[in-house]
C-alpha cells in the first residue's frame, strides 16, 4: 500500500489533548460499563440461575388419571427445549430461552360469556378446583412431529359445571396471555396475538380435554405455557391454547388464530386426520421425538373411541 | 491484497472455511446436541448454508468489480461447488434420513407438495453446473456456451428462496432476507447489463444494430 504524506498539515491541525483524552475517557468508560453490565448478568446467572418464573414448583396429591397411555413418555428436556410459542419466537428453541423471565403470578382466567355465573378463577382458586390428575397423553403437532406427555389437571368440564354455561353457549373461546413487554418477538411472529383458539361446546365438555396446570410432576414451565393451559389430545397442537387469560363461552364458531393466518391450511376443527393432509405435507405419519423411523399417524391420535362420534355424519375432509 | 488473494494458501483456508458448518454439524452430533428433532435439525442446517454458499457466490462477480478485485473469481468454482456440496448434504437427509428411502413416497411429495417440487428442481439445475465446472468442460463446451449455462444458477438460487418461503408457516422474516439478497445480487446484474448495452448503444457499436433489431 502506498502511503502518502500530506505536507500542509501543521501543529495547529493536532487535536488538543483534551478533546482526545476526553473521547477516548468516553469511549473506554462505555467500555468498561458494557463489559460491567455483561459481566454482572453472567455473575447474577450464575448466583441466582435462570429466572425464577420458568423453575416448576412440585405439584402434590396428583392422583392418577384415566385415558393415559402406556407409551414411552418423551424426555423433559425434548419438552421443555423444542417448543413452538411464537410468543416466544418462531425457532423452537427459543421459547425455553426467551420465557424464562416471564412473570406469571399474579394470574387468574376470567371466564365470561353466555354463563350464568361469570368469575374470574385466581390461580390458586384454579389449583383447588378439582383433584389433580396425571395424565399421560399422546400430543401430535400439525408439523408431523408427536410427543408423550404426562400432564396435570383436570377436565375442563369441571370448570365449566361451576359458571353454567346457558342454552345459547354454543362455542367455547379461550384466549391466551399477550403482552409486547414481555414477548417483544410477538410482533414479528407473522400471526395475530393475542392467540385465540375454540372449540364446540360438546368438544369442550368431552372428558379427555383438560384444563393443564402442570407437567411431570410440577407445575408448568413457561415454556410449554405456565400456568395454565388447554390440552386437547385428539387435535393438532396448536388448538391446546397456552397461558390461558379468557375462557369465554359464545353463540357463533369463535376466530381462531392459526385460521385467521391461513384458512385454506388450518380449519377451525383441526382433529388429528392421517387421511387429510396438510396442504404442503402429508399427515399420514408422524416423528415421535425421540424415535428414528417415522410412525403411522392414528386417526383422532388414537382417541377415536372418546370422540369419534361427536362427528358422525361429518365431512371431515370439509371441516378439517 | 492482491497477493494474498493469488497465494494458493489462501485457497486452502477459504477452502477449509467453507467445512466449517459441517464441522460444526458433526461436532453437535457428537455431543448429541443436534435438538429434540435432529433430522429437522440437520435439513434446515443444510438447507440455510445451500442458500448461504449460492448467495456467496452470487456475490462474487458484483464484489469483483465493485472493489476491483478480479482475483476474486479464483474462489467462484469453490464456492458455487460448495453450495452444491451443501445441497447434496441437504437432499440426501431428506433421502436417507428424513423419508428413509421411501421412493414412492418422495416422488409424490416432489410431485404434489409445491415447497419440495421447487426445492427439487434447484437443486436439479445444480447438477449440470457442478459437472461442467472444470476446466475442460469450460473448453468443450466455449466460454459463451458455458456461460449462458451456468447462469442457471440464478434460477437455483430464486427456486431455493421459494423453496424456504413456502416451507416456513407463518415467520417469513428469515425467507425474506435471502430473498432480498439474491435481489440485489441478481438487480445488480440487470442494471450493469443494461448499463454495458447502453455504452454500447453510445459508442455506436455495431450491436447497436443487433439490439434495435431485438427489440422490434
Amino acid at each position: 500500500m502506498l502511503v502518502k504524506r500530506s505536507p500542509e498539515l501543521t501543529y495547529r491541525d493536532v487535536t488538543p489533548k483534551g478533546a482526545y483524552a476526553n473521547r477516548r475517557n468516553f469511549l473506554l468508560g462505555l467500555l468498561a460499563t458494557t463489559g460491567a453490565v455483561a459481566g454482572w448478568k453472567k455473575f447474577s446467572y450464575l448466583v441466582s440461575g435462570p429466572g425464577t418464573g420458568s423453575v416448576p414448583v412440585k405439584l402434590n396429591g396428583v392422583v392418577k388419571g384415566p385415558y393415559s397411555t402406556d407409551e414411552k413418555q418423551t424426555s423433559f428436556n425434548d419438552v421443555t427445549h423444542y417448543n413452538n410459542y411464537y410468543e416466544f419466537g418462531t425457532d423452537k428453541g427459543e421459547p425455553a430461552e426467551n420465557a424464562k423471565n416471564f412473570v406469571t403470578t399474579p394470574w387468574s382466567v376470567s371466564v365470561e360469556g353466555e354463563v350464568t355465573k361469570p368469575r374470574k378463577f385466581t390461580m390458586d382458586e384454579i389449583l383447588k378446583l378439582a383433584p389433580l390428575e396425571e395424565r399421560i397423553y399422546r400430543h401430535r403437532c400439525v408439523e408431523g412431529w408427536s410427543i408423550v406427555v404426562p400432564w396435570i389437571g383436570y377436565s375442563l368440564s369441571t370448570l365449566m359445571k361451576l359458571v353454567e354455561p346457558t342454552s345459547k353457549a354454543q362455542f367455547v373461546a379461550f384466549e391466551s396471555f399477550y403482552e409486547p413487554k414481555q414477548m417483544p418477538l410477538g410482533v414479528s411472529a407473522g400471526i395475530e396475538l393475542p392467540y385465540v383458539e375454540g372449540l364446540r361446546m360438546d368438544e369442550a365438555m368431552n372428558p379427555l380435554t383438560l384444563l393443564c396446570v402442570g407437567m411431570y410432576g410440577a407445575t408448568l414451565p413457561n415454556q410449554d405455557g405456565a400456568p395454565v393451559r388447554m390440552v386437547i389430545p385428539w387435535k393438532y397442537g396448536f388448538k391446546s391454547a397456552k397461558s390461558l387469560v379468557k375462557i369465554r363461552f359464545v353463540q357463533n364458531q369463535p376466530p381462531t388464530t392459526w385460521n385467521i393466518a391461513n384458512a385454506h391450511e388450518y380449519g377451525f376443527y383441526s382433529n388429528v386426520n392421517p387421511n387429510v393432509d396438510h396442504p404442503r405435507w402429508s399427515q399420514a405419519k408422524e416423528r415421535r421425538i425421540g424415535e428414528f423411523l417415522r410412525r403411522p399417524t392414528l386417526m383422532f391420535n388414537g382417541y377415536g373411541e372418546q370422540v369419534a362420534s361427536m362427528y358422525n355424519g361429518m365431512d371431515l375432509k370439509k371441516y378439517y | 491484497m492482491n497477493s494474498i488473494l493469488t497465494s494458493k494458501w489462501t485457497k486452502v483456508v477459504v477452502f477449509s472455511l467453507c467445512l466449517v458448518p459441517l464441522g460444526m454439524l458433526v461436532l453437535r452430533a457428537v455431543q448429541g446436541n443436534l435438538t429434540a428433532n435432529p433430522i429437522e435439525f440437520i435439513t434446515h442446517t443444510t438447507g440455510d448454508w445451500t442458500l448461504r454458499f449460492l448467495v456467496i457466490t452470487l456475490a462474487i462477480t458484483p464484489l469483483r468489480k465493485i472493489l476491483r478485485l478480479p482475483q476474486l473469481i479464483r474462489f467462484r468454482r469453490m464456492l458455487g461447488l460448495f453450495a452444491f456440496f451443501y445441497a447434496c448434504l441437504h437432499f440426501s437427509t431428506w433421502i436417507g434420513l428424513d423419508k428413509f428411502f421411501d421412493w414412492r413416497e418422495m416422488w409424490k411429495d416432489v410431485q404434489k407438495r409445491r415447497f419440495i417440487t421447487v426445492g427439487f428442481t434447484g437443486f436439479v439445475l445444480m447438477i449440470p453446473l457442478a459437472i461442467t465446472s472444470t476446466a475442460g468442460w469450460i473448453r468443450r463446451l466455449g466460454g459463451k456456451r458455458w456461460q449462458m449455462l451456468h447462469r442457471a444458477i440464478y434460477f437455483s438460487a430464486i427456486a431455493g428462496v421459494i423453496h424456504y418461503y413456502w416451507l416456513v408457516k407463518s415467520d417469513v422474516r428469515k425467507p425474506l432476507q435471502y430473498a432480498a439478497m439474491v435481489g440485489v445480487l441478481l438487480a445488480w446484474r440487470l442494471g450493469s447489463w443494461i448499463y454495458d448495452r447502453g455504452q454500447r448503444v453510445a459508442a455506436g457499436a455495431p450491436h447497436a444494430e443487433i439490439t434495435t433489431a431485438e427489440s422490434a
